[in-house]
């Protein structure tokens, strides 16, 4: 029993200290459903008033149904050019005999360091220039640059776990260096691909400062930036409709880790079962 | 079919890896490399399957020159010391895989991965995985891909290594059996001598990249070139005596002992006896003490100090005949010696 008692104890303390965050969360999906008197916290009636963006449209901003479309283009963008990119870079990296390997390889390293908000300016320029700026291309492709070092190295290190004789005995078989990779060695980096591609998506659906400062305008506006808006708008503050457009705005993320609860356990463990 | 190398040799930067070896292995042969590791023996396996490029030299098979043809043109099957199962797959798309890369129809593939997995036993291990299969099946599994699209030549590196003694003693009946089997033309990579002798037509001796010795097994532990060639073959290994050419023979320690070769008088030389060749009743006695008694159940295992400053083995059948510390002049029968210079080269 004081085993049990133990547990119990742990269990009490963990659940004073994160009070506070559930107090917060209650709140927020309280407050989005319901009204209360001046004064005080609590609710005294039950109202969809609040979730109103999501059949008319807000004086002065786009569609929520726009905002929402350009957001998953955005997300879904990213993910596919940047699993599409990394996983065959991180293999020339990983395993062909390039010129200036050792090169790409530090020069990708340095790159993932490098802060991205220190290189915003320069960016905005190169798109101004293109005609790439406003445009959810411009952002997605920014976007995507900027996790291709991330990316690129950890596909690399998914490639170095496969044995090379696997390769060899492809080739031996009559299989084209193209053909191994496509068959032999891409479905064994198949956890990479997977943790990749939902780590992109994920950050591709929280991004905020790129579609913010690249593609603010409103027909090209991705949900982060629609609900920065909401509170820049001193003379229309409204604070349980900024709750109800949040609640909206994280719930895809939401159902994303819900479904793919096992899928992330099984990448972090190491797992490689396929 | 029938392989040749001709003056060939590999680099690895500026390491020598092989150096102007030839070997020919004739059609339905299966041939031995043997060595240290390190001796170069897997890069003329890979040099010869494609994977490696030949610096010099020229490789052909079946008479057809392959030196610059690139591995996926090669017809060669090869069977990895780790297998190199392809692991998302089952045991069928496994040996299926080289036939499908040929675009080998599907029901004549099937029949043929039918085929090969009767010819090794594997039938009802078809619709696994390499990862539900034990070392020895995915061992089949590995020679069944290798042999499915009949190749020219199968290459086998170091095959058994990762197997348990048992198996080892089975599979290598096994190898051999199916590509006698299927006249396949093979070259086994092996640091193993009794996987070489046990399996093999002949064995080819490699050291720091050269050959040091072509010729069938039996041939080669009676007549062995060298030291080095004679200290590789045999378990317990051969062990050497120092001696001296004198007069009518050689003198080692105070023993006379007649020999019919020839060499300068007065040099340094020494003389292989092995462990079979020496026991308590042979022609030439020395005296020493009995350091070691092993049993190893059918032969009884001793290790003899002798009194001029060397140790021998014996190996004798049947029940002990000298304790630990008991002092013995046990002997050899000259005519089985061997005899090497102080070059290692024998006389």
């Amino acid at each position: 029993m004081p085993n049990r008692l133990r547990s119990l104890m742990i269990l009490g303390l963990i659940g004073i200290a994160s009070l506070p965050l559930i107090v917060m969360l209650a709140f927020l999906v309280i407050d989005s459903f319901s009204a209360s008197p001046p004064g005080t916290l609590i609710p005294d009636r039950f109202t969809l008033e609040h979730w109103r963006f999501l059949w008319q449209t807000l004086p002065g901003r786009p569609s929520i149904w726009t905002a929402t479309a350009n957001t998953f283009l955005f997300a879904g963008a990213t993910g596919t050019l940047l699993v599409a990119i990394s996983s065959t870079a991180g293999y020339a990296l990983a395993r062909l005999d390039l010129p200036f390997r050792a090169f790409f390889l530090g020069g990708v390293l340095v790159m993932h360091a490098f802060p991205t908000v220190t290189l915003i300016i320069a960016i905005f320029l190169v798109l101004q220039v293109t005609g790439l700026y406003n445009t959810l291309a411009g952002v997605v492709l920014v976007k995507t640059a900027l996790n291709l070092p991330l990316g690129i190295w950890l596909m690399k290190g998914f490639y170095d776990t496969v044995p090379w004789e696997i390769e060899i005995a492809g080739v031996q078989d009559g299989a084209s260096r193209f053909t191994v990779w496509r068959k032999l060695v891409l479905p064994q980096v198949r956890p990479g691909l997977a943790a990749l591609g939902l780590f992109s998506v994920i950050d591709g659906w929280n991004e905020f400062i790129l579609p913010q400062v690249l593609a603010p305008r409103s027909d090209v506006q991705v949900l982060s930036v629609y609900l920065a808006g909401l509170i820049s708008d001193d003379s229309r503050f409204d604070f349980h409709l900024f709750k109800a457009v949040g609640l909206f705005y994280v719930l895809p993320v939401t159902l994303i880790y819900m479904i793919f609860q096992n899928r992330l356990m099984s990448i972090y463990g190491g797992g490689t079962k396929g | 079919m029938r392989i040749e190398l001709q003056h060939f040799s590999k680099r690895f930067g500026d390491t020598v890896v092989v150096s102007d070896m030839n070997l020919v292995v004739e059609e339905g042969e299966m041939i031995a490399l043997l060595g240290p590791s390190g001796c170069g023996k897997t890069t003329t396996l890979f040099a010869i399957s494609g994977v490696h490029r030949v610096d010099e030299g020229r490789i052909t098979i079946g008479g057809r020159d392959v030196t610059r043809l690139p591995a996926q043109k090669r017809n060669v099957g090869v069977v990895f010391q780790s297998y190199a199962l392809y692991p998302h797959m089952t045991a069928r798309r496994n040996i299926g895989f080289p036939l499908a890369i040929r675009g080998m129809e599907r029901r004549a593939a099937d029949r043929a991965i039918d085929e090969m997995a009767e010819l090794l036993e594997i039938r009802p291990l078809l619709e696994r995985r390499p990862g539900e299969l034990s070392g020895g099946q995915q061992q089949r599994v590995a020679l069944a891909r290798a042999l499915v699209r009949r190749p020219d030549v199968l290459l086998l590196d170091e095959p058994l290594a990762n197997l348990d003694a048992r198996l080892r003693l089975d599979m290598r009946g096994e190898i051999r059996r199916i590509q006698r089997e299927t006249h396949t033309t093979a070259i086994l990579v092996t640091h193993d001598q009794v996987e070489a002798m046990s399996m093999c037509d002949r064995i080819a001796i490699m050291d720091r990249g050269r050959v040091v010795q072509i010729a069938a097994p039996a041939e080669m532990y009676e007549r062995p070139a060298s030291r080095f060639v004679a200290s590789f073959l045999g378990s317990p290994p051969i062990a050497y005596l120092p001696a001296a050419a004198t007069e009518g023979g050689l003198r080692v320690g105070d023993a006379l002992v007649p020999w019919a070769g020839t060499a300068p008088r007065d040099t340094p030389l020494s003389i292989g006896v092995r462990p079979e060749d020496f026991g308590p009743d042979g022609p030439i006695r020395l005296a020493g003490t009995v350091a070691a008694v092993e049993s190893h159940g059918r032969e009884m295992l001793y290790a003899v100090d002798l009194a001029l400053g060397a140790r021998l083995r014996a190996i004798q059948p049947g029940i002990a005949r000298a304790r630990i510390g008991e002092a013995v002049a046990w002997g050899f029968d000259p005519a089985r010696m061997l005899v090497f210079d102080g070059e290692g080269r024998r006389l």
